[in-house]
């Protein structure tokens, strides 16, 4: 079959549909959000139309530069610990049986499906003092009382790691899965033990889909919202907390609009950065 | 002894045998090729060689020592794969240091080494290249100086040339066989192509169903296959049951004078090479067919003779051109020198 | 050696994705509304729970509606788009695929503000009709990526085939394309459904004051009161994902369909 351009009006029947719903309930919402980010704040209302930079202004507060720099200092943690932990795991995983990694799949995929709700009070409980971990430290004798682990820093960044491991083996799994077995067999019988053909063969041929992953992860963890309301403490909230926070409980919206619009350009800008790491590794 | 010896090798993946009672001797510094149709097991024999896969029983000796469980790392072999395996993130240089980097060899004596393999596989001046941008036959020659960086005891070879074309394959057949010798290095070399063993080989090695049927110089494979499978598998052949009664033995409803026939056997199968059947006069010959379809290949002229309900092509050379047309009959001569008498 | 590092790392690993989900299957089954680990003797109570109480059941079935609507709506969505970018060569047209991969792609809480803005706008904030076009937008990535790449594993001589045996586009749609394209069909269908059912930001910005779906009821739970029906709800979520994705798994070939997925291509 040819590809034909489209001929007639009627051949761009199909795309009618899907083209108005998108521009529709995406494009409009995306620009009326844009335009609210410069309208002012109506208490009695939502807000009332103008031209304003005051919402973009109130960024350059000392409050506003913490929250902005906790949050990608946190998205860079969960980013890293996810990316060590899942390269050489996805690696084993595509070596491994088709049916073992079926089930993997399954298993990644249903984690990654489940609500931040959901994983937010499974590691609370997990946290919890009464149902935590801790008690069975307690019943195995290494512990003496039963504690609270949460709210902390620490229980933030586990469960950021928990929601984000399977995205992470999820978006390493194709790279992985292609890349040719040979390779290592061929680093193995020129005199490199499995570990050391892991370093350098793995990892290096890897290397542009490693800082792609990265990167994709760390978009993801940025757009975490609730397990630092969940498990952290106020000084642990991100920007999109933040976002949520002033929308629906301030009644802020031209403010939380504006840190939104200011979080897209930040994604945007990775997601250029990924675009290109993905070129070199194309042309490399 | 020298060299590589396989003893009553096994190997079953589940319930499927892969590889069943190998036995295998390489003398140091020989060149075998192991000859199969796809599924008969020789990849994966070389693969148990290179401690790739483990036999499910047997043993592997080099030089005497055992190796069978010997980690592949540590067996100080040279591979070539069939997909060559280079390394996409590093140069052509980097790629045939890379064994010699692992085992920590100073960055002068490695660059030494690759400049020297380089001029052997006629790529000097190639070292900082990116593996990309080489034509397959370089790749080819890159992946063979990788393997010899460590002047390995063993090369190993799977399927190298499958990925070239026709000619550049007969040429890098021949430069593989020159360097062998040149090295004198004990190789090993799968294959399918039968022209490709034929070639390069000292020692042919036909497999099938995970067997070894046949381990022999080349032309005595040709010559002296010993089963059907083997006189099927290499070269053309005609296959022409027989029966014998102790005076004679009768083919094609002939029979063949001074044909021996060992005691006890009263039916088989006879190989004849296609350019062993000569075409003559009905009345020349005691077999007489006739003549279904001429293929006139220009180096080559094949005749396909319907004798007695079975089809039997006879070749001839272009001087000796026969002077038949399809519908003709015509007198068959074997010569009981030329056929090799196989159980069915 | 190795083989067993192997095992003891995949152990460790399905250790940590496994922990959170077996400390609250212990807390499911409490027998007193207490979320105490390990559990204090034993009911399957806050299962029932689940579908007794009218406050859960609705939750329950808001849920299950909105899913099952939103993932159809997006597939509405994504059908027509990806045949079209299949069967046409129409590179402007690529902008809407780029379209359908944003919402998912950038963070959840701009495509939530960007949609509530929207709705508080043209003055439907609040419906739940709503809800079911913002979910449907939010997730058409989902059967996008997977028709895409179901109508990139067509042989187009397949399209020229039936075409030479007298077929129109339309009954080569009905014909031929659309029985290759079912699984993809199925399994975007699924993936939409499932992660409709768990999310949150979007529907507590459309509907958040007016209706509740389970996700915003767990989390309004957590507020003001735990129940172990929350861990119920949980479980009962694990079990429906597992499910789906193990029938999709089943009938369908998961590894090439996450081959793709994410690499996007």
């Amino acid at each position: 079959m040819r590809r034909e351009a489209p001929q007639k009006f009627s051949d761009y029947g199909p795309l009618f549909f899907p083209a108005g719903m998108l521009i529709v309930f995406f494009v409009v919402p995306f620009a009326t959000m844009i335009a609210v980010s410069f309208f002012r704040r109506d208490p009695a209302g939502f807000y009332s139309p103008d031209f304003v930079f005051d919402n973009y202004a109130r960024f350059l507060s000392l409050f506003f530069g913490k929250v902005l720099g906790f949050s990608l200092f946190l998205a860079v943690m969960v980013a890293i610990c996810c990316v060590v932990l899942a390269v050489p795991f996805t690696y084993l995983l595509s070596r491994a049986k088709r049916k073992t990694q079926v089930l993997w799949l399954v298993a990644l995929l249903s984690i990654l499906s489940l609500s931040e709700v959901i994983i937010g009070f499974a590691w609370s409980t997990l946290f919890s003092r009464t149902a935590g971990i801790t008690n069975l430290l307690v019943m195995l004798g290494i512990m003496n009382e039963a504690v609270a682990l949460n709210p902390s820093f620490g229980a933030v960044l586990t469960a950021m790691v928990y929601q984000a491991l399977p995205y992470t083996v999820l978006v390493l799994y194709p790279a992985l899965v292609r890349l040719d077995p040979t390779l290592t067999e061929a680093a193995r019988t020129l005199g490199a033990s499995p570990m050391k053909s892991f370093f350098t063969v793995v990892v290096p041929a890897l290397r542009n889909t490693i800082v792609a992953t990265l990167i994709m992860v760390f978009i993801f963890a940025l757009g975490s919202y609730l397990l630092p309301q969940i498990l952290g403490r106020p000084q642990h909230w991100t920007l999109s907390v933040l976002i949520t926070d002033q929308a629906i409980y301030q009644s802020n919206m031209p403010f939380a609009a504006a840190m939104a619009v200011f979080l897209v350009l930040v994604t945007l800008g990775l997601v250029a950065l990924t675009v290109y790491a993905g070129r070199k590794g194309e042309a490399a | 002894m020298s060299g590589l010896t396989l003893q009553n090798i096994v190997k079953q993946f589940g319930t499927f045998t892969a590889v069943r009672n190998v036995e295998l001797t390489v003398p140091h510094g020989t060149f075998v090729c192991l000859l199969g149709p796809s599924g008969c097991g020789k990849t994966t024999l070389m693969r148990m060689v290179a401690g790739l896969d483990l036999p499910t029983s047997g043993a592997i000796r080099l030089d005497g020592k055992d190796i069978t469980n010997v980690p592949t790392h540590k067996r100080d072999l040279g591979m070539v794969f069939q997909s060559l395996a280079l390394f996409p993130h590093l140069t052509v240089g980097e790629n045939i240091a890379y064994s010699l980097r692992i085992r920590g060899i100073g960055k002068e004596a490695q660059k030494k080494r690759v400049d020297e393999l380089l001029a052997m596989i006629h790529l000097a001046g190639y070292a900082d290249r990116p593996v990309a941008k080489l034509s397959g036959g370089q790749r080819q020659r890159v992946a063979i100086a990788r393997a010899l960086a460590i002047s390995p005891k063993l090369f190993l070879l799977d399927e190298p040339l499958s990925a070239l074309d026709a000619k550049l394959r007969e040429a890098m057949q021949v430069e593989l066989r020159q360097l062998q010798q040149r090295l004198g290095i004990t190789t090993i070399v799968v294959t399918h192509d039968q022209r490709e063993a034929m070639t390069m080989a000292d020692t042919v090695v036909v497999m099938n169903g995970g067997e070894i049927r046949q381990a022999a110089p080349p032309v005595e494979i040709y010559r002296r296959p010993a089963d059907t499978f083997v006189a099927d598998f290499i070269g053309m052949t005609n296959l022409i049951d027989f029966s014998a009664d102790g005076t004679g033995a009768s083919v094609l409803g002939a029979s063949i004078p001074g044909l021996a026939i060992p005691a006890g056997l009263e039916s088989g199968i006879i190989s004849v090479r296609p350019e062993d059947v000569h075409l003559t006069a009905p009345g020349n010959a005691p077999i007489s067919g006739t003549v279904t379809f001429v293929r006139d290949l220009g180096g080559t002229i094949e005749t396909f003779v319907e004798a007695a309900g079975k089809q039997v092509v006879a070749v001839s050379m272009p001087n000796a051109r026969p002077d038949v047309a399809v519908g003709q009959t015509v007198g068959l001569k074997l010569n009981p020198a030329d056929c090799v008498v196989l159980k069915s | 050696m190795n083989a067993l590092l192997q095992k003891v790392y995949f152990g460790l690993v399905g250790l940590f994705l496994s922990l959170p989900i077996i400390v609250v299957a212990g807390v499911s089954v409490n027998e007193k509304q207490t979320l105490a680990f390990p559990p204090q003797g034993f009911s399957l109570g806050w299962y029932g729970e689940i579908f007794t109480n009218s406050e859960w059941r609705s939750a329950l079935f808001a849920s299950i509606t909105l899913a099952a609507l939103s993932a159809a709506v997006a597939l509405l969505i994504a059908l027509p788009l990806a045949w079209f970018l299949w069967r046409r060569h129409a590179p402007w047209a690529n902008i809407f695929q780029l379209l359908g991969i944003a919402p998912f792609t950038l963070p959840p809480v701009i495509t939530a503000l960007g949609l509530l803005t929207f709705w508080a706008t043209t003055g439907f904030y609040g419906q739940p009709a709503t809800a079911v076009i913002s979910h449907a937008i939010f997730f058409v990535t989902l059967p996008l990526v997977t028709l895409s790449l179901g109508f990139s594993s067509i042989d187009r001589s397949l399209v020229e085939a039936a075409a030479t045996m007298g077929a129109d586009d339309r009954t080569i749609f009905r014909t031929v394309v659309l029985p290759l394209i079912l699984p993809y069909l199925i399994s975007g269908y699924a993936f939409a459904f499932v992660l409709s059912l768990n999310e949150y930001i979007v529907a507590y910005m459309t509907i958040g004051f007016t209706m509740e779906t389970l996700p915003i009821k767990i989390f309004n739970a957590l507020r003001y009161g735990y129940t172990p029906t929350m861990a119920s709800v949980t479980i009962l979520f694990v079990a429906i994902a597992a499910t789906i994705f193990g029938l999709v798994a089943r009938f369908g070939d998961l590894p090439k369909l996450l081959g793709a997925m994410s690499s996007r291509d």
